[in-house]
């Protein structure tokens, strides 16, 4: 029996209310964002539903739009499986730019821990009640979050390589 | 001697305080790597240890964090094939045409059905390097060099197809958007009957060396065991997971690059032990040779070996020289000027280790957005300082190896 997307959407509409929304059908993932208080309670729903069982935590990732506004600054990604009826979806929720903020899922999911780990390495995203909230990739003394916007990738003082000779840049595209 | 390794308010050093063991000997740490020689990569465990007993093990990884995310999202895409390279080195055109995929994803590019089956080899070979290089290490780690010497020549084999087909070996940047750079050579089909003739026999052999060795077995059955239950909970995916008993595999969850062409099964194993690890790793190989004999059986005629997408794939270079219209296309896509949707993309294929997956948002611009990488590696080897607890110290270097830790895919 296979799973469908209207069905996910129609058991997490019923559940959750207005914390679930924007769902969508993006190419082959189904996906839909959820507000940033409810992600716990709706990725265990998500686990322990009978039929929606989406078992398996396959990536978990932040991203930075420094161009939106205050609350909706960060993102933190789910991809959920489903390997029984083999169906994956993705779900994204926004949280704020001073102060970003969210509940771990490492206690639902065991392999979350390490990704969040990675994600508030890069992106300083606070992931509340995570057991061993530190540093993974890059080094303990660090003090910046290095995978934000506003950190160049390259030396800002260089003038041999400007993206404007290169053709688009993502405020001339 | 433990003051010089820790400062003394780590946990450890508590530990060790109150500890009093019955005949008088106390707990003790061992800091093993990051640079040890046994662990093949560079991964730093500091061990509490009870005589050779491990009790708890902390990992540090990031040695060689390359910062490939936030390097990607500064590439255009045709520069981000040599990121993907270095993460699971020995299997770098696994990454290169799972890149090469999801960009088609995103573009909607159809590819030619050969070129999907010259890409099913070429992956099907990468798996069985990886594969080969875990099994004869894991095998080296438990004392046995003749079997590593013996098959790594056909590692050396597999090498000189990607040569014929890329020009590189080891890190290979290899194909294009929606194919091949260029047809595959009779020399590199020639290559490739040669090993499928040869190979086989070694790997043969090299089972036969192992899989009902006394000493093998005693070193790797019941040890670094993990239950499917846990393995899921972990994120396992590939090889490790399957030895635990779960038949998830992405070539027959999400076939692509047409897999569904091809008949074969999805070997797992019972307990998740080592030795499980090596005989689902074994099998594997078995079932690589098979679809590539049938790949190259059901091969379509023609050359086709990319689509026709002139606003991605680079024309001829005789073209650009003479003519027009190929220079205009070739400059727009070394510049990046090429057009891309905005959209976000989850592609994943089965890689060496398990479901490598890229996660790729696109802004319209000539750079990704955001690339991350979903790489196996990093994801279960959380699980390790839990599969070591209560194992030898010796176990412990076996586990590293049949888990197929590989440091550039763990750090990125």
């Amino acid at each position: 029996m296979a799973l469908d997307t209207t069905q996910i959407q129609d058991k997490l509409v019923a559940t959750f209310g207005e914390s679930v929304f924007n769902f969508s059908q993006e190419k082959s993932i189904f996906s839909l964002e959820v507000a940033s208080d409810k992600i716990t309670a709706v990725l265990l729903f998500l686990k322990n539903d009978e039929t929606l069982r989406f078992n398996f935590l396959t990536d978990l990732c932040g991203i930075h739009y420094p161009e939106n506004d205050e609350n909706h600054q960060f993102t933190v990604v789910y991809h959920l499986h489903n390997w029984i009826d083999n169906v994956r979806i993705k779900i994204k929720t926004y949280i704020s730019g001073t102060n970003p903020e969210i509940k771990t899922v490492s206690n639902i999911f065991l392999c979350a821990n390490w990704m969040e780990r990675e994600t508030y390495d890069f992106y300083g995203i606070n992931f509340i009640g995570h057991p061993q909230l530190k540093r993974i990739l890059n080094m303990d003394e660090m003090i910046s979050f290095p995978m934000r916007k506003e950190f160049p990738l390259e030396d800002g003082g260089r003038t041999d390589k400007d993206d404007r000779f290169f053709g688009r840049t993502i405020d001339n595209c | 001697m433990s003051e010089l390794l820790l400062p003394p308010e780590h946990r450890y050093a508590e530990i060790i305080k109150k500890r009093q063991n019955e005949d008088g000997s106390e707990l003790s740490i061992l800091n093993l790597g990051p640079t040890h020689p046994a662990t093949h990569g560079i991964f730093q465990n500091i061990l509490l240890m009870d005589g050779e007993r491990i009790l708890e093990a902390e990992p540090t990884i990031g040695y060689i964090h390359r910062a490939f995310e936030k390097i990607a999202e500064n590439r255009p895409f045709y520069q981000i094939t040599p990121l993907t390279d270095r993460m699971n080195y020995c299997s770098s055109p696994i990454n290169n045409m799972a890149w090469w995929m999801t960009l088609e994803k995103l573009l909607d590019i159809e590819v030619p059905k050969r070129a999907q089956y010259l890409r099913v080899i070429v992956m099907e070979l990468a798996r069985i390097t990886d594969h080969l290089i875990c099994n004869s290490i894991l095998g080296v780690d438990t004392g046995a060099y003749t079997g590593f010497l013996y098959v790594f020549q056909f590692r050396e084999k597999v090498y000189e197809i990607y040569e014929e087909i890329c020009g590189a070996r080891l890190t290979t940047n290899m194909g294009r958007i929606g194919g091949f750079e260029r047809d595959w050579s009779p020399e590199a089909f020639r290559k490739l009957d040669v090993f499928l003739e040869e190979f086989p026999i070694a790997w043969k052999e090299f089972e036969n060396l192992f899989e009902r060795n006394r000493i093998f077995i005693d070193r790797t059955v019941n040890v670094g065991p993990i239950s499917a239950e846990k393995a899921m909970a972990y994120g396992f995916t590939g090889p490790n997971l399957r030895a635990a008993g779960v038949d998830y595999d992405v070539r027959v969850s999400q076939p692509y690059s047409s897999y569904e062409d091809f008949d074969f099964i999805v070997p797992v194993g019972k307990s998740g032990d080592t030795y499980d690890r090596f005989c689902v790793r074994n099998a594997e190989v078995w079932e690589s040779l098979s679809i590539i004999r049938q790949a190259l059986a059901k091969m379509p005629a023609g050359n086709d070996f990319h689509a026709d997408v002139p606003d991605y794939y680079l024309p001829p270079k005789e073209d650009v020289y003479h003519n027009m219209e190929s220079l205009i296309y070739h400059f727009k896509i070394v510049m990046g000027e090429v057009p891309v949707p905005v959209a976000e993309i989850y592609h994943a294929v089965e890689g060496g280790n398990g479901e490598l997956g890229f996660y790729l948002v696109t802004d319209g611009s000539r750079t990704p957005y955001r690339l991350h990488f979903r790489r196996p590696c990093f994801i279960y080897y959380q699980a390790y300082p839990e599969m070591i607890k209560g194992a030898l110290l010796s176990d412990a270097i076996v586990i590293l190896s049949s888990l197929n830790v590989i440091a550039g895919e763990l750090d990125a």
